[in-house]
């Protein structure tokens, strides 16, 4: 019950786009249609999946203070913790080569959609941030932190498909023509974000 | 009538392309539209002829919410009187009268800024004006708590046309009901003034009555207290809340003509109620709070339930447009609606936030939807696509 509550707030409540405006850039870039959103937002599920259990682990044994002492009593007292950063992202940095490897191997005509994107995921705020709030919250088990990097990564992949459903849907709009492009879709994010506040103080 | 029409043929070359004044041609063709039928056609490619055009659907619309409206002027008195103590003695007309002072001014307010920008927008974007406000212009007042200061039904109205509306290109484009975004805006930008126990009747802000609270039932509901308003109350409507949504039972007349005319989609509505009851079911079922506990068809006689799902969800711009996404759409809005009414405290009213929530999901659901025709009629074509 308690890793289903996580899920669903990871999902709604703390949306990475919606609450921490995380990812941004490839959001408002790869949200053109719905069919390159959707491969973008299930490699994103896909990383965060592997990245969060994986930097969880090495949060554990490896980074914060005192967890060294699994290999012998005397490291008790060493804290790494500053190195998570980048260790975080080298972690993320190869999970990303491996997703890429995989679409380019399996999904050539999603790989040449994703163009620039798919290795910019290796800098994805929202990727990162999976990971570090992660360590920030203190998530205790293994299973928490899985749930969790599943389903923020969930949350993000609803925002951008979203969004680039109602970006579709706006070819038919008349809109005016300096907000045409980025600006439009900047208020479409902002109204959106509206209609996620509704979740907003949710207690699970 | 006539010296109208013969005032209006003065006007028009002048107006015209190449005309002195050129440049209010919106502005006239609005107000020749307003008062006649325009003999407009269609100059090219195919013609449909129907008596059904977008006046007309607005108006149809506009009709539907007299009794909610109407009801809600009445109600504004009842509960006036009610916390002075008064319900018993004053009169009907004396009723009205109150609600009328109290509505008018926020029905008008919110007309003028609409249509001011409205034509503003018509002028310099060379549109014509459309009729599409003059049901968001209806709806923002009657989903406002009354005792709400006009300044903000202006800063609400603007902020709905334009951002809501007149930046994606105006009537029929937007992808979120304006009446709902100008809700949402000012329950976001000042919580205080739209949420409370003073604020739904008219005359508590200033003066409080003792020993009167003018809680909304759903916050009575979410302290337990929701017996005090009895079933047949929150039906018919004698309960404090935003100006028309109290009264289901005007709501359903409203409901009963848009289905008739085939205006507005009696799944979505269905599919609403459905899935809000079925949710509002499940969790009488779980019964662990007070909000849990409010019986399923009260739940979906109190609060804006009813007005939400019969005049905003059916909006055809902004919900689902294909017929299969119609079921999903509405009884996911009623799902929603329940959940946060009872698992947010901050936001009792629930259905408001819903159905924006859906706005904004609505071209998904239809892209899955038209997506699996697709691929279902693929898989029964003999050539391979």
């Amino acid at each position: 019950m308690e890793l289903f509550n996580l899920f669903i707030k990871s999902i709604f409540i703390e949306n990475m786009i919606f609450a921490y405006f995380l990812g941004m850039c490839s959001y408002l870039a790869v949200s053109k249609t719905v069919k390159t959103s959707f491969g973008l937002g299930v490699a994103v599920v896909f990383v965060q999946i592997i990245t969060v259990p994986v930097n969880f682990l090495l949060n554990k044994y490896v980074l914060s203070e005192g967890s060294l002492s699994w290999i012998s009593p005397e490291y008790a007292g060493v804290d790494l913790s500053f190195l998570s950063f980048i260790i975080f992202i080298a972690t993320i940095a190869a999970m990303v080569q491996l997703v890429e490897m995989i679409v380019e191997k399996y999904a050539p005509a999603l790989y040449s959609q994703l163009g620039i994107f798919l290795p910019l995921i290796a800098v994805n705020c929202a990727i990162l941030g999976g990971s570090l709030f992660m360590q920030e919250r203190g998530y205790e088990t293994l299973a928490e932190a899985s749930v969790f990097g599943l389903g923020s990564g969930i949350g993000w992949m609803l925002a951008i498909v979203g969004l680039a459903s109602i970006r579709e849907k706006m070819k038919y709009s008349n809109v005016p023509a300096p907000l045409r492009g980025l600006g439009i879709t900047f208020i479409v994010t902002g109204l959106m974000g509206i209609a996620f506040m509704s979740f907003m103080g949710i207690q699970l | 009538m006539k010296a109208l029409r013969k005032l209006l043929d003065n006007i028009k070359p002048h107006v015209q392309k190449g005309g002195k004044y050129e440049m209010f041609h919106s502005t006239f063709d609005a107000f020749e539209t307003l008062l006649f039928v325009p003999n407009h056609t269609t100059k090219n490619g195919a013609h449909v002829r129907d008596a059904m055009d977008l006046k007309r659907t607005m108006a149809v619309v506009v009709l539907a919410l007299m009794p909610a409206f109407f009801f809600g002027m009445y109600n504004v008195g009842y509960q006036h009187f009610l916390s002075l103590g008064q319900a018993a003695s004053a009169t009907f007309g004396e009723m009205m009268l109150e609600g009328l002072i109290k509505v008018l001014p926020i029905v008008i307010v919110s007309y003028m800024t609409g249509l001011g920008i409205e034509f503003i927008f018509a002028q310099i974007r060379k549109h014509e004006v459309n009729e599409g406000f003059l049901v968001s212009g209806f709806l923002i007042p009657l989903v406002l708590p009354v005792d709400i200061p006009l300044w903000m039904v202006v800063v609400a109205t603007t902020f709905a046309v334009i951002i809501g509306k007149e930046v994606f290109g105006g009537t029929g484009m937007n992808i979120w009901n304006p009446a709902l975004v100008a809700r949402a805006f000012l329950f976001f930008a000042y919580p205080s003034k739209m949420s409370g126990d003073t604020i739904w009747i008219s005359g508590l802000t200033e003066k409080a009555v003792d020993g009167f609270s003018g809680a909304t039932p759903l916050a009575a509901a979410a302290s337990g207290n929701i017996s005090q308003f009895s079933m047949l109350d929150s039906f018919l409507g004698f309960i404090p809340g935003s100006i028309g949504e109290t009264s289901t039972l005007a709501i359903l007349i409203g409901a009963f003509i848009l289905i008739y005319t085939g205006i507005g989609s009696w799944k979505i509505m269905f599919s609403t109620f459905a899935g809000g009851f079925l949710m509002a079911w499940v969790f009488n079922m779980v019964g662990a709070n007070a909000s849990m506990q409010v019986p399923a068809l009260h739940h979906l006689c109190l609060g804006g339930f009813a007005f939400g799902a019969v005049f905003m969800a059916t909006d055809p711009v902004s919900g689902a447009r294909t017929e299969t996404g119609k079921w999903i759409y509405g009884f996911l809005i009623g799902v929603f609606s329940i959940l946060i009414r009872v698992f947010n405290p901050a936001y009792p009213e629930g259905v408001m936030l819903a159905i924006l929530l859906m706005n904004t999901f609505a071209p998904l659901i239809d892209h899955f939807v038209v997506q699996s025709n697709i691929n279902r009629r693929l898989k029964r074509a003999t050539v391979k696509a």
